[in-house]
């Protein structure tokens, strides 16, 4: 386990990147590559790390990166993948890193297929919970009540339960994160880099853009996301379910915060109603009510997973 | 030793990639390609094939899996037909704008609806514009042949642009012949290891495939259409050489047969063109004086072979096994965008036939030139388009 003095003072994400300020998933890359160091291969479909890289003729990453179609991340990966192997090079991190778009909708099917053939490649969900590079309109992602612009009144239904369908993949690894808690992070990256086979890590990174937060709130919103339930830190490691600190401390309702703290921070939740809330809550009551059911089984229901 | 072996087109495809050591194959089974994609696991199971075979869950992954495998460093090998062509559609620009040598068979399929299994053009000319070098083959000989030719082209640093190998589906898919392999010796003398322009390198690293302005995109365009120019001289070179080598020569870009004297020539792509040997034979006999010149390399489009027979013969009759709806075939097309400068072109008719697999047999292609005939007679060509065989 990594502590904060530990991580290297290399930066390998270079200033000058061309992120929104305050963007959440630029602080994602900037510990990705310090967790994993250079020794990566990235493939990157259209999202906002295709804007956040730079445009021709330059870069502000110092890995190799594939730039490739929508929906077909996973896809590129496999390709990376099976040529390093065919070259007998070893030691290098094929790595995955698309929004939430591109993850959870279209390119849900080329990851399915991914992570069936047990490719061995870290996929990482940068999750903004909406189309953020063509101008927020609504994902999978996007949560309950939240303003878009393909849903100006709110969206209608709930946000897709991605890191619990990839761990139905029986794969390894699975693990949420999110920048605000970069120890973390970097501890379940060096952890999923040391594991064979296919490693999902979903990241809920907060985006003031789209959001309508202010951008010095961005490692704030991460952590209320956290201590008020909606996003729970946990790891899925061969099947086995371990909520994180801070959220394994949060089984006990009482010790959440009330969601309204991280709702009222955002300009995407002023439409909500009362009522709205109300079902927020009952929601969030749920699963956890599956995070603590899940976390006490020792034999739990993805027991066997990503073993044969 | 070379050897002969009688086996279908398909399973050829999947000998000439194992000849070419090929070391990543991503890929995904549609009727009629399946056969090239079992002989190739059949080959790797047995461990005759050092390659990694990604049994991808589509084929735009097929595609996608090829692109970052041969940006990754190895060469590669993906087949398809049709509807599977069709889903890689976005992915073909990619590979071609990455400029990566990536080599496809494409075993040729009606497009649907209504669904269809039996061979026509109308998938792979669909994906004209893609930047794709595209092949067109008579024989299962030439299958073989044109895929390792593909590679040497493919790589070569004047090209790096991937090519696309089509075989009408049945019609030689699933058709055994005797074909000539040659050593595996010979071949590896032939075709170097990979090479490509660039690469994922961990110690020399890009973005690859970044944002780019229109102060920059033009200049890359270019740059595609600089290569298949280029290719347009190397596809020869490297046809003489393979002839030289191993005994088959397919006329680089265009494959004449009886041109020289020839008053009307029969312009064809694929099979069709040895039906139209055969027809040229029987029309000869009878005093006509024809000849058939099958259009091997579709892109780059051998403009300039064209306009050679052209100075001489006095009318081109396309044979299209495609439509381009509300237009005509693009063959037809593409003569006559090759004639719009000479001096005194020859006149120019559009044969629409064999859609979906219908046959064409040297009998349809005798009556298309007896019927070109009368109108060359005539000095006019009486109808733009002419559908043979057409039910009323």
């Amino acid at each position: 386990m990594v502590t904060i003095k530990e991580l290297p003072k290399e930066e390998y994400l270079l200033s000058g990147h061309a992120a929104c300020a305050g963007c959440g998933p630029a602080i994602a890359l900037r510990l990705l590559f310090k967790a994993l160091g250079n020794n990566v291969v990235l493939a990157v479909p259209a999202c906002c790390t295709t804007v956040i890289q730079g445009p021709y003729p330059y870069t502000s990453f110092t890995v190799p990166l594939q730039n490739i179609l929508f929906e077909a991340t996973a896809a590129a990966a496999s390709g990376i993948v099976a040529a390093l192997r065919q070259r007998n090079l070893k030691g290098i991190t094929v790595v995955g890193w698309a929004g939430d778009g591109g993850t959870v909708d279209i390119g849900i099917q080329a990851l399915s297929g991914a992570a069936e053939r047990e490719t061995d490649f870290i996929y990482i969900c940068y999750d903004n919970e909406a189309y953020g590079n063509t101008g927020m309109q609504r994902s999978g992602a996007t949560p309950f009540g939240a303003w878009t612009t393909t849903t100006p009144s709110g969206k209608k239904e709930r946000k897709k339960d991605m890191p619990l369908i990839m761990a139905a993949h029986r794969i390894p690894y699975v693990a949420t994160a999110c920048p605000s808690y970069p120890i973390d992070f970097v501890n379940k990256l060096r952890k999923a880099r040391e594991i064979k086979g296919t490693k999902y890590i979903h990241i809920l990174a907060p985006c003031p853009t789209g959001w309508r937060y202010d951008t010095s709130k961005t490692v704030e919103l991460g952590r209320l996301a956290v201590q008020t339930g909606l996003w729970a830190l946990f790891e899925i490691e061969y099947g086995k379910f371990k909520l994180n600190p801070p959220s394994d401390r949060l089984v006990d309702e009482a010790k959440r915060k009330p969601v309204k703290e991280y709702l009222a921070l955002q300009g995407r939740f002023r439409n909500l109603t009362e009522e709205d809330i109300k079902r927020i809550e009952r929601w969030v009551d749920e699963d956890w009510e599956q995070y603590r059911k899940l976390a006490s089984n020792s034999a739990s229901d993805f027991a066997s997973y990503g073993k044969i | 030793m070379a050897r002969m072996i009688i086996d279908a087109a398909n399973h050829l495809a999947g000998y000439a990639a194992k000849a070419a050591r090929v070391k990543v194959v991503a890929a995904y089974p549609i009727t009629p390609q399946t056969t090239v994609v079992e002989k190739i696991a059949e080959f790797v199971e047995s461990g005759e094939m050092d390659t990694e075979y990604i049994r991808v869950e589509s084929e735009h992954s097929a595609m996608v899996a090829c692109i970052g495998a041969a940006a990754a460093g190895v060469r590669t090998f993906t087949a398809t037909s049709a509807h599977g062509l069709a889903l890689m559609h976005e992915a073909l620009h990619w590979a071609s704008g990455s400029r990566l040598p990536i080599v496809m068979a494409v075993v040729n399929r009606a497009m649907g609806a209504p669904w269809s299994i039996w061979p026509d053009f109308s998938d792979s000319l669909s994906q004209r514009d893609t930047g794709w070098i595209q092949f067109y083959c008579a024989d299962n000989q030439e299958v073989f042949d044109t895929i390792i030719q593909a590679y040497k082209l493919c790589e070569d640093e004047r090209v790096f642009l991937p090519a696309m190998v089509c075989l009408e589906g049945f019609i030689l898919s699933h058709t055994y012949m005797p074909v000539k392999i040659p050593d595996q010796e010979e071949i590896d003398d032939f075709l170097p290891p990979y090479k490509s322009g660039w690469i994922l390198d961990i110690n020399r690293p890009l973005s690859h495939a970044n944002l780019v302005s229109p102060e920059w995109y033009m200049e890359f365009r270019y740059m595609i259409q600089e290569a298949m120019e280029n290719a347009k001289r190397l596809i020869l070179e490297i046809d003489k050489e393979y002839g030289e080598r191993f005994g088959s020569e397919y006329g680089g870009l265009l494959e004449k047969y009886k041109c020289d004297d020839a008053d009307l020539i029969l312009l064809t792509m694929g099979t069709m063109g040895s039906e139209a040997k055969i027809a040229v034979d029987g029309l000869r006999k009878g005093g006509l004086k024809v000849g058939s010149a099958r259009v091997r390399v579709y892109r780059p489009f051998p403009i300039e072979e064209i306009e050679k027979l052209a100075v001489q013969a006095q009318m081109f009759t396309a044979i299209d096994r495609h439509i381009s709806f509300g237009m005509e075939g693009f063959l037809a097309t593409e003569i006559k965008a090759s004639l719009v400068n000479q001096k005194d072109p020859p006149l120019v008719a559009g044969f629409i036939a064999g859609l979906g697999g219908r046959d064409v047999t040297a009998g349809t292609i005798e009556k298309i030139a007896k019927k070109s005939l009368k109108w060359m007679r005539v000095g006019k060509v009486e109808k733009e388009t002419e559908w043979v065989d057409l039910r009323e």
